[in-house]
């Protein structure tokens, strides 16, 4: 083995990540002491970001199958069945400690990253969506920040030829040392030509393909698992550089090698690089491989075994090729301009052999790297702080004398204020497949051929999840499901991201364990299965974990494309109703933040069932045609929902609402938060039909109001409590988070 | 009428094209690659939108300068006719088959959004079914779509009647308002001398189904195949 090679010690394997007990593990198996290279390859696999040692245990509770899974998680992205011969393949991925590193390319790589997981499937990409969390507006770095992130992924996305559709963009001060940049990809696949990350058939060839490898990106998977320091910006080092155009040719020259029918499996080469795939291929299929360092194509000089393995040279896929067919590869990515080298090949033996000039470097067993990292299962606590924070009642506070301002407060707050800015950076409308844009509840895809339409959508309140994880994370699979539901689709699956502090705290653990038990038991009643995701732990900076951020992304589908509907009033004399629940709280509200400054309180009540039968209410609805708009109500409550229908769409209108007396205070009423609600616009010849539907199903719901005029105005039992010209709403919440910008 | 799309390396409108000539006009089309140079098969070219090469030199540099680009001049003087959008006007300029050049937007961003264009000359083959000063909606999708003439350029523009389309309000009136990346004079598109080559930063094929929010792309699509003559040649102006 390499003589040059620096000698392995206890040292150098905590240096790299390892834990003292994690290196004594390696060595037993091995049966000797590593080498250098060994080492490295160890210290990427058994990271927390390839390995998911804290996090598997939990995440077994959730539920990955239904009649319409293709494929669950452990591939590149899951897979679920659109009818006919068509399939979907989605999944998010976070990309947070690069963007703090690095905000531009950062973001930019995040996306590189997730559209190669779709297209090694065989898809095309044909959305991505972006959800991101910042810290405070007011903080010149924030904008610093939000501006590289959203001009990376703008970037990235539009040179590589895909539409945005859609995402989230909020605020809190827990992100300003660790913002969340997650990024998620949608992608079209023929069921016929679904590919895989195996290393099938020993004596078959190994492909590397793509672009060349250089020392960028070495140990990105494992400063992912680690948390930040006061020199986290000089690791930027670790960040990897990106390149779409060479992914567009990449996307191109795979789907027409995959065409050809000479590839048998496929895996991008991510976090990790060569380390991860040359390990996970041949343990997916229970084979081995063996390599050949000296062909990769390189373009720095003098790289050792060690960087060539864990590189993360962005834009590059490892492809098992079936024997025989080489030459149809190489003329593929020889009109695409690009390397395809033949490196090594598939063996019989289970180890995965690395050699440089024809010495090897590394001999380990893939099962080792690939299945065999420790799998932990550390204390959790519940945090003292919960019970405080469930103790502050919201309504001890003082109702705003003036509800009219309240509500322009509200609609230009960055949180709930237009992110117009952000998306008119995206490309939205390439593929020519988008029937609704970013803007609306959840953006819609045609799919050509068919009279079928797919929604997606990202969602998550990291301030509920906070306040009550279970409830909130539950509630962040409901919103998601909700948004697809008001568009007229239903739920295929979902992929989620799940974003929080150091598992190694007991609190932070805790709040996984029970963020994760609440989209199970979310997916469990509304029949929603996870089909793929991402876990990203140690998002803290200096001992502050950020809000817990379980993000959900979410696709469904919509049988007749026609019928899909969006959020935005749209005929004056449509009659408004208010579906679901009354309850509702100011506790983690955008109310209760904006106006006092705190994440406080107690939830409302989740009813799982009640808002499965919201969704399919609405869907019904929809369907029939009975509804001209539908909008979920979230944050900012009712008031804003309202405000929202009005000014949102292609022209503003406005709505006269009449509330029925109650005993409940005017700012809970208008600006309360609770789930399964939904606000819909009914055109006046579908009302009794609609009245009949609506009794089909068991829930709440009742009629508040018309749209038409110029202005919002909202009575309760005939008393006026906000009366505002649409105009003046329109302005609040088109410069809300713009005047923050450039 | 045979249609080509040409397809660069980083060219993405291509197959945006290709299902609006083929699946909503029904009329035939073919992909082109970059490297071809034999194009007598063809009526029209379409130069499609995206970032060739990476548009890592200036936007549109590289591509103008491929084996399908050079073959361009004896295409349109054997009577076939361009349409450039995107990515392809900034080749047409590059390769001088158009006069003036696209810089990057004035407010230094990408801008993705619908715009409105005013027909300021309808007697090309790719404006006769429209009306002179009709508006037409069409998206736009770019980063450097700033058109830019120096002032001798500009006034030959006017005088021969290149300028083919203008930003303008939805009423049709050219403000500044609606210019959506400070191009010079408001300028959306514009010909080559014989007006058989037409470079716009518009995407008339994002505009040609009711679905994707309207259809006054299909009117080029349309003018086109009403401008075909009998013996195969172009109304010309």
């Amino acid at each position: 083995m390499s003589g040059a090679e620096p000698k392995v010690t206890l040292e150098l394997a905590l240096a790299s990540g390892l834990t003292g007990e994690e290196y004594d593990r390696i060595i037993r198996r091995l049966g000797r002491e590593p080498t250098y290279t060994e080492l490295g390859l160890f210290s990427a696999l058994w990271s927390e970001h390839c390995a998911y040692k804290h996090s598997r245990v939990f995440l077994r509770a959730l539920p990955t199958t239904g009649a319409a899974v293709l494929q669950g998680p452990g591939e590149n992205a899951g897979i679920v069945d659109l009818g006919g011969d068509l399939a979907l393949t989605f999944k998010i991925e976070s990309h947070n400690h690069p963007s703090f590193i690095e905000p531009f390319q950062g973001a930019a790589t995040g996306v590189g990253g997730i559209l190669r997981d779709i297209f090694t499937m065989g898809a095309r990409p044909i959305a991505i969506l972006d959800s991101l969390r910042f810290g405070d507006l007011e903080d010149p770095k924030t904008r610093r920040l939000i501006e590289g992130v959203v001009s990376g992924i703008s970037w990235y996305g539009n040179c590589f030829g895909v539409p945005n559709l859609g995402g989230e963009l909020k605020f809190a001060p827990e992100y300003a040392g660790n913002p969340l940049v997650n990024a998620m990809a949608v992608g079209l696949v023929r069921k016929d030509r679904i590919f895989r990350a195996r290393a099938e058939g020993p004596g078959n060839p190994v492909f590397y393909v793509g672009a060349k490898t250089g020392r960028d990106g070495i140990h990105g998977a494992t400063m992912a698992s680690a948390t930040f320091d006061e020199g986290a910006e000089e690791r930027r080092p670790t960040v990897q550089v990106g390149d779409p155009f060479t992914e567009k040719l990449l996307l191109e020259a795979c789907l027409e090698a995959m065409a050809t029918g000479a590839v048998l499996g496929i895996q991008d080469m991510g976090a990790a690089g060569l380390a991860c795939a040359c390990s996970e291929m041949p343990a997916r299929a229970g084979t081995g491989m063996e390599v050949e360092l000296s062909r990769v194509p390189q373009r720095e000089a003098a790289m050792t075994p060690y960087e060539i393995m864990l590189s993360e040279s962005q834009e590059r896929m490892l492809l098992v090729a079936a024997r025989g067919r080489e030459e149809d590869l190489r003329r593929v990515f020889a009109k695409w301009e690009l390397d395809a080298v033949e490196i090594g090949r598939v063996t019989d033996d289970g180890m995965l052999r690395v050699a440089m000039h024809g010495r090897v470097v590394a001999e380990v067993p893939v099962r080792a790297l690939a299945d065999e990292a420790p799998v932990y299962e550390k204390p959790t606590a519940r945090p003292a702080w919960q019970d405080e924070l469930a103790r502050f009642d919201p309504l001890s506070l003082p109702v705003p004398a003036d509800l009219t301002s309240a509500l322009l407060g509200l609609l230009g707050s960055p949180g709930i204020a237009s992110k117009e800015w952000v998306y008119r950076q995206y490309d939205m409308q390439v593929g020519i497949n988008t029937l609704v844009m970013p803007g609306s509840d959840a953006g819609i895809l045609r799919i050509k051929g068919t009279r079928k339409a797919v929604a997606v959508t990202t969602d998550c309140n990291s301030r509920f999840v906070y306040l009550e994880p279970r409830a909130g994370a539950a509630m962040a699979v409901a919103e998601a499901a909700r948004n697809l539901a008001v568009s007229g689709a239903k739920p295929l699956g979902l992929t989620d991201c799940l974003n929080f502090g150091s598992p190694e705290r007991p609190e932070i653990l805790w709040q996984f364990k029970e963020a994760v038990a609440g989209i199970a038991e979310a997916c469990g009643t509304l029949e929603i299965p996870v089909v793929g995701g991402n876990v990203s732990f140690y998002n803290e900076t200096l001992g502050q974990a950020v809000l817990p951020a379980p993000v959900i992304g979410m696709a469904g589908l919509i049988d007749e494309a026609d019928s899909r509907c969006t959020q935005w009033f749209d005929q004056e004399g449509d009659r408004i109703a208010l579906l679901g629940p009354e309850d509702v709280s100011l506790g983690g509200s955008e109310y209760l933040w904006h106006f006092h400054d705190r994440v406080a309180g107690v939830l409302a009540p989740l009813d799982l069932a009640q808002e499965g039968r919201v969704h399919e209410a609405c869907r019904a609805a929809i369907a029939a045609g009975l509804v001209r708009s539908a909008h979920d109500c979230s944050e900012g409550g009712l008031a804003v929902t309202l405000a929202e229908s009005c000014i949102s769409g292609p022209r503003s209108i406005g709505a006269q609402v009449n509330l029925p007396a109650g005993d409940r205070r005017a700012d809970l009423f208008l600006f309360g938060e609770g789930p399964s609600r939904v606000v819909v616009s009914v055109p006046r010849e579908a009302e009794r039909h609609f009245e009949r539907l609506m009794g089909e199903f068991a829930l709440p719901w009742r009629w508040i109001g018309r749209v038409g005029g110029q202005a919002l105005v909202i009575e309760q039992h005939g008393k006026e409590m906000i009366s505002v010209s649409v105009d003046r709403m329109a302005y609040a919440w088109r410069v809300g988070f713009e005047r923050h910008v450039a | 009428m045979n249609f080509g799309v040409v397809v660069f390396p980083g060219t993405w409108s291509d197959c945006d094209f290709h299902y609006v000539i083929g699946e909503v006009l029904h009329q035939p089309v073919r992909y082109v690659w970059h490297r071809d140079n034999q194009l007598s098969d063809f009526d029209c070219l379409i130069l499609p939108g995206g970032f060739s090469y990476g548009d890592y030199l200036r936007a549109g540099a590289v591509a103008g300068r491929s084996p399908v680009v050079e073959a361009l001049p004896e295409f349109v003087a054997k009577g076939g006719v361009v349409l450039g959008s995107c990515n392809g006007f900034q080749i047409l300029c590059e390769s001088k088959l158009l006069p003036g050049a696209l810089m990057r937007n004035e407010c230094l961003q990408y801008r993705c959004q619908s715009t409105f264009l005013r027909v300021e000359n309808a007697e090309t083959p790719f404006t006769r079914s429209m009306r002179p000063g009709q508006t037409l909606k069409m998206p736009i999708s770019h980063g450097e779509g700033k058109f830019y003439a120096d002032a001798e350029t500009l006034r030959r523009l006017r005088d021969q009647k290149q300028i083919v389309f203008r930003y303008a309000s939805e009423d049709g009136r050219v403000v500044k308002d609606a210019n959506p990346n400070g191009s010079l004079d408001n300028i959306a598109g514009v010909v080559n001398e014989e007006g058989t080559v037409l470079g716009l930063m518009p995407h008339p094929e994002r505009a040609s189904e009711n679905a994707m929010g309207g259809t006054d792309g299909l009117l080029i699509f349309h003018s086109l195949l009403g401008s075909l003559v009998e013996d195969g040649s172009f109304l010309k102006r």
